[in-house]
């Protein structure tokens, strides 16, 4: 339990899937001119994360891993080749998934998250966090763990972003610097502030 | 029509300064900062992207007419990804300490936005050639960032480039010290921030 808990909490702060890895930064530039949508979807993706982690892992453990298939009678085969094409297939799938169920359940839901939904299924966060989860050899409580943190984690940073975006309006910024320059040194701001939570272990 | 005219000249040098696809389009982020603490990660990420989103360009073009359209994006994936595990295979076979230096972000060229960007808003509507052309362009506009990303911060992070080491000694000894914060993750935002500061005043192009 501490062990989750911790990774936790690395997972939002210290190892901030946006921050410190630079992933989804696209959408995290393209949605957080406005607090309300940016929370939205911050929401969408914490969502998604939860979801597609621990299905990729199941995945990856039972069909692609070398020597997963030894259930069906299949020892030697590895297929962890195929990986990228099936974790971007799981999450398009999951996407659409989500969306009908969103659709279907909570219109109120749906209609505010809108075009953010699909646009997940490229998000570099959610394609990213199932790699990782390869690449650091989690197990399945750490997997959603570790999705619900990077979720959480890109929702924090997103929502926060578009708070001082929406102040910067009323700024004085030299004309070559307004936009996407402005916001980049915000951003390193915002890392190096992130920054300072690396000391914390639970 | 010659395969390098005036006009396919421009596919190609457009996406250069004017239409860079990094500071002016704003697309293709996400990895160009996390690979770029040293120059050779940053040169080899640059040559997987030129050739995956050149091949995805050229592909989609030839299928454009054949795909209908309320299916197109999981082709287009589809079709990525497929170069996208090439491109890792052959990295994994000859290029070993650099794929593994580069972990995730190969694979994360898949949700590159430029890749599946120039394949919606150019690929669909052309020609395989200008497609080609269009790919090789935006591959470079993105490479540039990512390499000048690259060289500041491996200069002043680590004082050295291509992993030798420039600064002399002598500089260390009169009391220059390495930037740290340039191999952390702030060095890299605000680095890219003045760079398309210096980008943008040079051409002009004003973010309402």
């Amino acid at each position: 339990m501490e062990n989750l808990i911790s990774l936790f909490v690395e997972s939002v702060f210290v190892n901030n899937i946006l921050l410190a890895y630079f992933l989804g930064m696209c959408s995290f530039l393209a949605v957080s001119k406005r607090v309300d949508t940016a929370i939205g979807l911050g929401l969408a993706v914490i969502f998604v994360e939860v979801i597609t982690v621990p299905v990729n892992w199941a995945i990856y453990h039972y069909l692609l891993a070398p020597g997963a298939l030894a259930w069906a009678g299949l020892p030697d085969v590895d297929l962890s080749f195929l990986g990228f094409i099936s974790y971007i297939a799981v999450i398009a799938a999951l996407v659409q998934l989500v969306e009908m169920i969103i659709d279907r359940y909570s219109p109120a839901l749906y209609s505010a998250l809108g075009i953010f939904l699909p646009l997940i299924a490229v998000n570099c966060a959610i394609l990213g966090a199932s790699l990782f989860m390869v690449e650091r050899e989690y197990t399945f409580t750490e997997s959603a763990v570790f999705g619900l943190g990077s979720g959480v984690g890109f929702a924090l940073a997103i929502a926060a972003m578009a708070a001082i975006r929406e102040k910067l309006r009323y700024s004085h910024i030299p004309a070559g610097l307004r936009g996407l320059g402005i916001t980049m040194l915000i951003t390193g701001l915002m890392a190096m502030a992130f920054m300072s939570f690396s000391g914390i272990s639970l | 029509m010659s395969l390098l005219s005036k006009k396919n000249m421009v596919f190609l040098k457009d996406p250069l300064m004017d239409n860079n696809p990094i500071s002016t389009q704003v697309l293709g982020i996400c990895s160009a900062l996390a690979v770029t603490v040293q120059l050779q990660t940053a040169i080899v990420m640059s040559i997987a992207v030129i050739s995956v989103i050149s091949l995805s360009n050229v592909l989609i073009s030839l299928i454009r007419n054949m795909v209908p359209s309320n299916i197109r994006i999981i082709i287009e994936l589809a079709i990525i990804a497929s170069l996208v595990i090439l491109v890792d295979q052959v990295l994994k076979a000859f290029l070993y300490d650099i794929s593994k230096q580069l972990s995730v972000f190969v694979g994360l060229i898949i949700t590159n936005c430029i890749v599946l960007g120039r394949a919606e808003a150019f690929a669909l509507q052309n020609k395989p050639w200008p497609s080609f052309l269009d790919g090789v362009g935006n591959g470079l506009g993105y490479s540039m960032i990512l390499i000048v990303v690259a060289f500041g911060r491996e200069l002043l992070g680590s004082g050295t480039l291509f992993g030798f080491q420039v600064i002399p000694d002598a500089a260390y000894a009169a009391g220059y010290q390495n930037m740290g914060l340039m191999v952390l993750a702030p060095g890299a935002f605000i680095l890219l921030g003045l760079i398309i500061w210096v980008q943008r005043t040079i051409t002009g192009t004003v973010a309402e």
